[in-house]
């Protein structure tokens, strides 16, 4: 699905990420933990093609293509999906204008018609009750006036609605209440399938006790320091980032 | 100036003064009389003038344009007017300045509401006329109203009786055809007591150079209620000048919606007075391209206690066009409990355009709550990011926004043919690539 090798990346001439190796199969759900500052959110943008980062070394190939060639909004049409650590308020964009524009240009990417008016009404009024949504936020303006929890939503319910391949998750569960979390988590549970992976950047272990993940990485300073199952979480739960920290500055 | 006037305009008034409705009405001759000589005087406004300071039009003394001395409405198109044209409410039309009853629609009007030419209604209803006219407009003010008294043709009078409630609007179509032509109107509406009213100002002309000069004068009496949209989509050579006074009583509630589309040189003022409790509210969109120089200009007076208003502008400008807003807001010192908020909201979507933003509150009480915000800046490069990683092109995320910017004002008109027409207009200005009307 997506395979990142020796990527590096600068912002300003500084160098964020120093050499990331990332190998994610399809089905797979990879989560990235990392304390603030290592380069998380650099690597959910950089793969998403968000401008003001200088790609210096290394290749991201997403289903053997060259990703970071791509244009943002190839990418998404291609079936990347990034979900935003803070969403974007989008005044006079109602959230159904932009759901349908977006599902629209897929399909046309994909050489399909334009979806059914009464299809799509059928589609998005399901996934808003996965997501125990009010339908009036389809009709009210992309994420203005939405709580931190709503608009978190939101991108997981045009997530369920785009179907996308690969769903890179930037800090989803930041700012989420244990209800908030486990309506967002049943609905990425409900997207895993044997061709659709995820990338979960987060800072917290919890998302994982909702959200389980086949391999967990640890990012520091931009590398990639220690990987390994879902019991690597529990530990850094446990030990703190410290220990990853110490355990490079040893290495 | 080596003539004795200040303009060239008033060495040609006599040949329309013969020809100006209300001749034999001695209290319209002294006033027009005096206009004349103030604006001989002054000329047109000059940018040493503060009010004037971002707006030069000299180009219309250069210009020279010639009133028309009577109605040709014979080489108006009806197929071109049809989408300026309102369904569902009584139209009054002026070609060039002078009433068209054969394009005006007013038949089932409800007993007692006046709705009918100003020429009519000083044969008709004189005494009526000069309670009202020059009461709202102060022409010491500037000189485009002392000129607009002088030279008026023609215009809209309406009168609704107290208690009246018009299920429809009315709308007053304004188009000037001739090259270098003229129009000068002068409306008046009254609201009585509690009455309820929408009245639609719509601009419209033939692709020519030509020059509006309007004036309107509101007056919402007690408890009244009355909404005035204008919509002026002139031709890009022309020139307008408008100006809406209003005098809101006790309790009056006012609502204005300005859409400034067209013109080479567009000007509005805006001036309202509230009384005691009285609401008002301005809202106002306009779109500059090529080099287009669009003003609006508003002010709003607390005289009393407990009045609101609020004041939303918006501008989106392209090319080298250049915006101007000034907004003041005067709180007189019995205004205690005033609440006042102001806003402009500009949008430049190319290197070369400009706007001149300038708010201004004069507060004289001291238990008010008054504030203002403005803004000039370019779309915001996160927004267009998250759209385009929603599957938008970055052209399409662009037209978007900038539509979505200029869309919340016409979201405000609540008339569906008026809003229809309006948005037609926006899409028009604006790059729509990208944009599903199917959708809106």
């Amino acid at each position: 699905m997506l395979s990142i090798k020796d990527l590096t990346v600068n912002v300003n001439d500084k160098q964020i990420l120093k050499g990331i190796n990332l190998e994610i199969k399809a089905g797979e759900i990879h989560a990235i933990m990392g304390p603030n500052g290592s380069g998380k959110s650099t690597l959910s943008h950089v793969l998403s093609g968000k401008a003001g980062y200088t790609v210096t070394g290394g290749t991201a190939t997403y289903q053997g293509k060259d990703l970071l060639e791509m244009a943002p909004e190839i990418r998404a049409r291609e079936g990347v999906f990034l979900a935003f650590q803070y969403p974007v308020e989008i005044p006079g964009v109602s959230n159904i204008y932009l759901l349908k524009a977006a599902l629209n240009s897929i399909r046309k990417h994909n050489g399909q018609p334009e979806v059914d008016a009464m299809d799509f009404l059928t589609l998005v009024k399901e996934k808003v009750r996965l997501l125990e949504m009010d339908e009036k936020f389809l009709y009210r303006a992309v994420n203005e006036g939405f709580s931190g929890g709503e608009k978190k939503r939101n991108e997981i319910l045009q997530m369920a609605i785009l179907e996308p391949k690969l769903c890179i998750m930037d800090e989803t569960d930041s700012g989420l209440d244990i209800d908030a979390l486990k309506i967002v988590s049943e609905g990425v549970n409900s997207l895993r399938s044997p061709d659709r992976s995820f990338v979960m950047v987060t800072h917290y272990q919890r998302l994982l006790d909702y959200i389980k993940p086949d391999k967990v990485h640890v990012l520091a300073h931009g590398r990639i320091v220690k990987s390994g199952g879902p019991e690597l979480a529990l530990e850094l739960e446990e030990k703190g980032y410290s220990w990853v920290e110490d355990n490079q500055a040893a290495a | 100036m080596t003539t004795a006037t200040a303009s060239r305009y008033a060495a040609e008034y006599s040949t329309i003064a013969p020809v100006l409705p209300g001749q034999t009405l001695p209290w319209l001759n002294a006033l027009r009389a005096e206009a004349l000589i103030a604006f001989s005087a002054q000329g047109f406004p000059s940018p040493r003038e503060e009010e004037w300071r971002y707006t030069n039009v000299l180009a219309i003394e250069k210009k020279l344009f010639s009133p028309s001395i009577s109605l040709n409405a014979a080489d108006i198109d009806a197929d071109w007017l049809k989408p300026y044209r309102l369904e569902n409410a009584w139209v009054l039309v002026l070609v060039n300045g002078h009433f068209s009853a054969e394009l005006s629609v007013l038949t089932d009007l409800p007993e007692a509401v006046s709705v009918m030419s100003m020429a009519e209604a000083l044969v008709k209803q004189p005494d009526k006329v000069e309670k009202y006219l020059g009461t709202a407009a102060d022409q010491s003010e500037h000189s485009f109203i002392a000129f607009n008294t002088a030279w008026f043709t023609d215009g809209l009078f309406v009168h609704i009786p107290a208690k009246q409630v018009l299920d429809k609007p009315i709308q007053l179509l304004h188009i000037v055809t001739g090259a270098d032509a003229m129009a000068t109107t002068r409306n008046i509406i009254i609201a009585d007591e509690m009455a309820e009213a929408k009245v639609i100002e719509t601009f419209v002309g033939a692709d020519n150079a030509y020059l509006t000069a309007a004036v309107t004068e509101v007056f919402v009496r007690q408890n009244a209620d009355l909404t005035l949209y204008k919509m002026q989509s002139e031709s890009e050579k022309a020139y307008h000048f408008g100006g809406s006074y209003i005098k809101q009583a006790r309790d009056a509630r006012f609502t204005h919606h300005n859409f400034a589309f067209g013109g080479l040189l567009a000007r509005s003022d805006i001036h309202a007075d509230l009384d005691h409790a009285s609401e008002c509210e301005l809202n106002g969109l306009y779109l500059g391209i090529k080099r287009q120089h669009i003003d609006n200009h508003t002010r709003i007076t607390h005289l009393k206690p407990y009045a609101i208003s609020r004041e939303l502008y918006k501008g989106v400008l392209d090319d080298r066009a250049r915006g101007v807003f000034q907004g003041r807001v005067i709180v007189a010192i019995d205004a205690q409990k005033t609440d006042s908020q102001m806003n402009n909201r500009n949008l430049l979507l190319s290197d070369d355009a400009e706007a001149d933003t300038k708010p201004q509150l004069e507060i004289y009480a001291d238990d008010v709550k008054c504030g203002h915000g403005v803004t000039v800046g370019q779309l915001d490069e996160k927004s267009i990011f998250y759209l385009q990683s929603r599957c938008v092109d970055e052209e399409t995320a662009r037209n978007m926004l900038t539509f979505a910017f200029a869309n919340e004002m016409v979201d405000k008109v609540k008339i569906r043919g008026l809003h229809d027409m309006i948005l037609e207009q926006v899409l028009a200005r604006f790059p729509q690539e990208g944009i599903n009307k199917e959708w809106l």
